[in-house]
């Protein structure tokens, strides 16, 4: 007998049982699905309450206008009962510039106020290449920034203006011609450099003609020589061009047309200007290297290979710190003396070079990663061997590796505290001894590391953020 | 098809001259003197069992892979360890492979006007007026500015010979163009080589699409262990194999 079924009556639509959806549904989903989940669940929230109920009190009671320790907690005991703690963000108010400068003369924080803005009008172009309307907001909140906080540093009237004027002129370039932006990258070392440590505008100057011989000397020859070479002999020339002839060539210039600025000593710097200034450098030069040094490795070339081999696996096996003693000690031994090899710039060349060799192994794997039909497509097109890897290998591996990429960049920003063993003033520990020995603000602890860290932790999370966006930008693979 | 046949003239210049070339793979002779000489025009399939060197064979063309002993000429131009003379080669031979290998962070039109544009200086309009003519020739021109993760296999594997043809290569091969696509797209993919055969292409095909050789092939060569065991035209090797290894191998292919 075949059962036979006709519906006489439709069913109507009705809401799902309350257990089945919204806040009831995802707690029982994902935060009491069974008994080892609920007890986690529990102690979980027991643990953050406890950890609110003993902190939330010191957060609270905190005392931002005091002129020492003893005071703040004077302010404390008075107004939440004695034994009853609070944070002493005083410190904070009145020594911020400490770790924000280290010891950089007031009078010229403008300096470091304005090279750091001109810092994202330098980056916008690399980070945000092409998109046009990024860039002018990145300009346009440079130009904000600039007029702010110039005006609080009360910096002089002409820089100030000629700034201003220049932030500007980018923000019409960005919007005519925003592929030339690049050309403030490649400059704004210079002009940062000069602002940073002052002196004479000849001495950059210098540092760049070494860098347009380089570039002169390389172009030139490559027609002849095939563009490793001629690199190389390029790369001679402009070294001893800086050893030799840099120095009394624009220190002729600087009799005959004295220009220049109020120089700032190394030993002034310190804080987060010297971290970042040695974080940023070290980003700057460690990419290109790393870059070299992973398509060293997998070079034909045995020479070339072994090298790149072997100084990867030589910095990788030694403790960051180790290379940064040698910095401070060795490196005088080898120069020749009497040459004063500034003790930033050595540390920021150890701290390149130690980045540099952790990137080669990420670039690394993002070229293993990309399947060899790559590479035979790019041959067969009849591409050269630099402009496969650079329009097809490179752009495609470095896509890859972001993520460790980035990583490598937060923790190198990360290292830089490590400075301190060689005596320079990191804002961790360098700057925050220094404070601390400060008779009114001897025994304070924790709110010091707190203002550090946060600050650490807002530009290490910038950071991964905009690696992450950047990832999704450049997502094309829809796999 | 018999009339198409009948146009496909071919020139009594030689395109590419092969003469006791032999390659090894380390201990492996993988190449065993292999002589070959191809015409200007002439539409050569090579088959054959896997493993044979088929695949060794037309990627030492371009010299993918370098042989070790022997002669390889192409257009005149002898393949050795000289740079010039291997990039001139490559710009000229168009190769397509069997997974596309396009480049996926390019769109189709940037992966058509590359090399034209870096390897050949053209000017990136004319290059893009170019890749344009031969996005329409595969039938894809709707597609140019989409990335090749949007594309189906066969779609990709037209954009990949779109892309050889914009560098208006002399010679092209193909090493089984067809065997990663599912069969609905694999004849969109040898109806645009049928075409391309037509219009006087020199070409070298590794297939086992034996429609498509008895199609356009005037020559049908068959290659086992690195050696070149039988070669004739397409009707002959089909309805007569000489050999037992081809009567074997035609009867492996042919028979289910
Ligand atoms: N890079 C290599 N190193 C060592 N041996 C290789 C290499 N490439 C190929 N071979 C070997 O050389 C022989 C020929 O390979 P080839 O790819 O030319 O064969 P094929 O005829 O194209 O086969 P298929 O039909 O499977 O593609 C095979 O035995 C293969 O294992
Ligand atoms: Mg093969």
């Amino acid at each position: 007998m075949t059962e036979v079924f006709v519906r006489m009556q439709m069913l109507q639509p009705e809401p799902p049982p309350a257990r089945e959806s919204g806040l009831p549904k995802w707690l029982r989903e994902n935060l009491f699905s069974g008994w080892l989940n609920s007890s986690l669940t529990v102690l979980g929230l027991l643990a953050v309450g406890w950890i609110l109920y003993a902190s939330l009190p010191w957060w609270l009671h905190s005392v931002w206008h005091a002129s020492s320790l003893g005071e703040c907690r004077k302010i404390i005991a008075e107004t939440w009962g004695e034994g009853a703690t609070g944070a002493c963000w005083a410190v904070v108010r009145e020594r911020w510039y400490q770790w924000i400068f280290g010891f950089y003369a007031p009078a010229l924080w403008w300096r470091p106020i304005l090279a750091f803005g001109l810092l994202f009008a330098a980056l916008g172009p690399v980070l945000f290449a092409g998109q046009k309307k990024a860039l002018s907001v990145i300009l346009g909140a440079v130009l904000a920034y600039l007029v702010v906080t110039l005006w609080l540093a009360s910096a002089p009237t002409v820089p100030v203006l000629l700034a201003l004027a220049l932030v500007a002129g980018l923000l019409v370039l960005a919007q005519v011609a925003p592929g030339k932006l690049i050309w403030v990258t490649l400059l704004y070392p210079f002009l940062c450099f000069w602002l940073l440590w002052g002196g004479s505008i000849w001495t950059p100057i210098g540092g760049l003609l070494g860098f347009i011989i380089l570039v002169a000397v390389t172009i030139g020859l490559s027609r002849v020589i095939g563009p490793a070479v001629s690199a190389g002999i390029g790369l001679v020339v402009a070294v001893l061009w800086w050893l030799y002839l840099s120095g009394p060539v624009m220190g002729g210039l600087q009799s005959v047309l004295p220009l220049g600025i109020a120089s700032v000593n190394s030993d002034q710097f310190g804080g987060f200007l010297l971290a970042i200034t040695i974080g940023v450098t070290a980003i700057g030069c460690s990419l290109p290297m790393g870059i070299l040094l992973a398509l060293g490795r997998q070079s034909d070339m045995l020479i070339v290979k072994t090298l790149c081999v072997g100084f990867i696996e030589f910095i990788r096996g030694v403790p960051l710190i180790t290379l940064l003693f040698t910095a401070s000690l060795l490196l005088q031994y080898f120069l020749p003396p009497g040459t004063n090899f500034d003790i930033i710039l050595r540390v920021i060349i150890l701290v390149t070079l130690f980045a540099a060799a952790y990137l080669a192994e990420v670039i690394r794997g993002g070229l293993a990663a990309l399947p060899r039909g790559q590479y035979e497509a790019a041959d067969a097109l009849g591409l050269d061997y630099w402009q496969a890897q650079r329009l097809i290998i490179l752009p495609q591996a470095l896509k890859i590796s972001i993520p460790a990429i980035v990583s490598t960049f937060i923790g190198l920003f990360k290292d830089t505290t490590l400075v301190a063993f060689v005596g320079l003033m990191d804002p961790l520990k360098g700057i925050t001894q220094i404070v601390r020995a400060d008779i009114n603000w001897k025994g304070i602890y924790w709110e010091p590391y707190i203002y550090v860290g946060a600050i650490f932790f807002l530009i290490c999370f910038s950071m991964a953020r905009y690696s992450m966006a950047l990832e999704r930008r450049l997502k094309t693979d829809h796999r | 098809m018999a009339e198409a046949h009948a146009m496909m003239q071919v020139s009594d210049e030689v395109a590419v001259q092969i003469s006791q070339m032999n390659k090894w793979y380390g201990q492996f002779h993988v190449l065993r003197d292999i002589n070959l000489t191809v015409m200007k025009g002439e539409r050569i399939v090579i088959c054959g069992p896997s493993g044979s060197g088929k695949s060794t064979l037309i990627r030492c063309i371009n010299r993918l892979e370098e042989h070790q002993s022997g002669r390889i000429v192409v257009d005149g131009t002898e393949l050795t360890n000289d740079l010039k003379n291997i990039d001139k080669v490559r710009s000229e031979v168009g190769m397509v492979f069997q997974h596309f290998n396009l480049f996926p962070h390019l769109t189709i039109l940037e992966n058509c006007t590359l090399a034209p544009i870096w390897v050949r200086k053209v000017p990136k309009r004319e290059a893009e007026e170019t890749a344009m003519h031969f996005l329409h020739k595969v039938k894809i021109p709707e597609q140019a500015n989409k990335y090749p993760g949007q594309l189906s296999g066969g779609q990709q594997q037209r954009v990949a010979i779109a892309r050889s043809l914009c560098m208006r290569p002399r010679i092209m091969l193909f090493d089984e163009p067809t065997s990663a696509l599912d069969p609905e797209m694999i004849k969109e993919v040898l109806d645009t080589m049928i075409q391309l055969a037509e219009e006087g292409m020199t070409m070298l095909c590794v297939t086992h699409e034996m429609g498509f050789a008895q199609a356009v092939a005037n020559r049908v060569i068959f290659m086992d262990q690195g050696q070149i065991v039988e070669q004739n035209a397409p009707k002959e090797f089909f309805s007569n194999p000489q050999s037992d290894r081809t009567k074997l191998f035609l009867s492996q292919i042919l028979g289910h």
